[in-house]
């Protein structure tokens, strides 16, 4: 049953391939080009946004460790407060 | 993999401190200049995106197959990872467009998937924390049509027209940029996916141990 | 026996709506407010925007149908039906083909009132083609029902169920929207492009595929608890 659904599957992207292969790319870049030297114009005004980016990159990823971090400690909390109460009714008991 | 853990964080941290070093040593780009090195955190990212969707995708599909809590745990961290990384190729994707481009975004084929494929991961952890009951289950689902989605997103650059560059770009690299552009590529690819993995262990630790405490507070009931 | 189960759940569903067309009036009338707003919000120079029509027809199948299947799962949430259906001695996916039979044929009379009332108030010329539009929206609305029904079949049980449907299913089915947008707006171009909306049409049947499959394939495990 799996089997035949999964093979459904395949036949009808194989006709969709064939269909959509039909519209070839291109307007879009199909590899980059180095050079060795940049022209002074491009110099600064990419900067800013290459900064941006990168301190984008570090501030999302300090802010999810701080997350995890955090959730951590309060699971942590609530374990500490658990094994205290257990431990005042052992003994209690 | 616990005895990893350090190790593993040392040597990310010291990865990614040294990334931006091999970046700047990469040659420039002819006609996008400074503003394309944003492409070799920016790709990483997305890789590191894909991965966590099908990492999602199928321990979803184990979690909802077979019941294992495990696979259940593994899944929403995948899940909180895929939007992490999500967000980071469709912040920096702009910033890079922004000079590329000469727009901010643009509704192409890629930008449009990309985009409904973190939409999708962010309904995911919306329905995680406020669907009610039988959330998971629903979620796991959600991963799954996302994780389907995926291939569409890969393909949809080389299929239409779109002003996004070809996936044809990174194994063109060597050839067309030199080896320390591929180096530097390649290396912050290694990095992300490092991260990557670190990210997920820890998350997945936080859920063992609120399972941990779930199951202390169950034996403080009896 | 699949489709034996199927098709009774859709006689049992149309049975019952025959007898209140609560859920068919209901549907109608909103798709049809839907489309006054938008023909009143979309103005350019103070006239009607035409060129807005495919969108429009599309915005209001995809809200109607939100509705309508948040109604068809209320109604079996109130008469604590979806249980005794779980209970049968059924194939779960039956259960769900049945649903989405139901859901499909409500929004395609649904869509039987929005073109000729959009081709009206736009001046769309969505007759043309007749045969390549109903396919156009066949193929849509079965793929934005598969997804739905599954969705709406799970969200019975929680809290925020009106809100929830809408978040999970407009991110997965935009693929859907977008091409029965741009396959209708191509039909009607000044030089409607057949090609352009077959083509539509093809991806269409190959979400539809997918989605179809993924849901039957989830719908069992699901709905056990």
């Amino acid at each position: 049953m799996v089997m035949r659904r999964v093979l459904i599957a395949i036949c009808s992207m194989v006709l969709l391939a064939a269909q959509v292969l039909a519209f070839q790319p291109s307007a879009g870049q199909g590899e980059f080009v180095r050079i060795d030297q940049l022209p002074p114009a491009d110099q600064l005004r990419a900067a800013p946004l290459l900064i941006a980016a990168y301190a984008f990159v570090w501030a999302v990823l300090m802010f999810y460790l701080w997350s995890i971090w955090r959730r951590l400690g309060k699971v942590e909390l609530d374990m500490r407060s658990l094994e205290q109460r257990t431990a005042n009714r052992n003994r209690a008991r | 993999m616990k005895k990893l853990f350090v190790p593993l964080t040392v040597l990310t941290a010291l990865m990614f401190m040294y990334a931006p070093v091999m970046i700047a040593n990469a040659p420039y780009e002819a006609t996008m200049g400074l503003v394309q090195k944003i492409f070799y955190f920016h790709v990483p990212a997305w890789m590191a995106m894909f991965t966590a969707v099908f990492v999602c995708g199928i321990a979803s599909a184990l979690s909802l197959f077979r019941g294992t809590p495990a696979a259940d745990r593994v899944a929403a961290a995948a899940g909180e990872l895929t939007v992490l990384f999500g967000s980071i190729g469709l912040v920096t994707g702009p910033l890079w467009a922004r000079k590329a481009w000469g727009v901010w975004w643009q509704w192409d084929a890629r930008l449009t998937m990309a985009l409904l494929l973190e939409l999708i991961f962010i309904a995911y952890l919306l329905v995680r924390k406020y669907g009610g009951p039988g959330s998971d289950k629903l979620a796991a689902a959600m991963a799954i049509f996302g994780m389907a989605n995926v291939p569409f997103v890969y393909v949809s650059v080389n299929i239409w027209r779109t002003i996004h560059p070809l996936t044809t770009v990174v194994p063109t690299l060597g050839d067309k940029m030199g080896p320390r552009a591929l180096a530097a590529f390649w290396f912050s690819a290694l990095s992300f996916m490092l991260l990557f993995v670190l990210l997920l262990t820890m998350r997945v630790q936080l859920d063992e141990r609120r399972a941990e405490l779930d199951r202390l507070y169950l034996e403080e009931e009896e | 026996m699949f489709l034996r189960v199927a098709l009774l759940v859709l006689r049992k569903d149309f049975a019952i709506e025959v007898r209140s067309r609560e859920i068919l009036y209901t549907t109608l009338f909103f798709a049809l407010s839907c489309v006054l707003i938008f023909a009143f919000a979309f103005v350019k120079e103070g006239k009607p925007l035409e060129d807005a029509a495919a969108g429009i027809l599309w915005i209001a199948i995809a809200f109607a149908g939100t509705l309508a299947l948040g109604r068809t799962f209320e109604r079996e949430r109130y008469g604590e039906t979806l249980r005794a259906l779980l209970l049968a001695p059924a194939p779960r996916p039956a259960i769900y083909v049945g649903k989405l039979l139901g859901i499909v044929l409500l929004l395609v009379v649904a869509e039987a009132l929005l073109v000729p009332l959009i081709a009206l108030l736009f001046q769309a010329a969505l007759f043309t083609y007749p045969l390549l539009l109903i396919g156009l929206l066949l193929t849509g609305t079965v793929g934005f029902c598969a997804v739905g029904t599954l969705f709406a079949a799970m969200l019975v049980r929680a809290r925020t169920r009106d809100v929830m449907l809408p978040i999970l299913l407009y991110p997965i089915t935009v693929p859907v929207i977008i091409a029965g947008v741009r396959g209708t707006s191509a039909l009607l171009q000044p030089a409607p492009d057949e090609a352009v909306a077959t083509m539509w049409i093809a991806l269409l049947v190959c979400f539809d595929v997918v989605f179809v499959t993924l849901a039957l394939w989830t719908f069992e495990p699901l709905m056990t608890e």
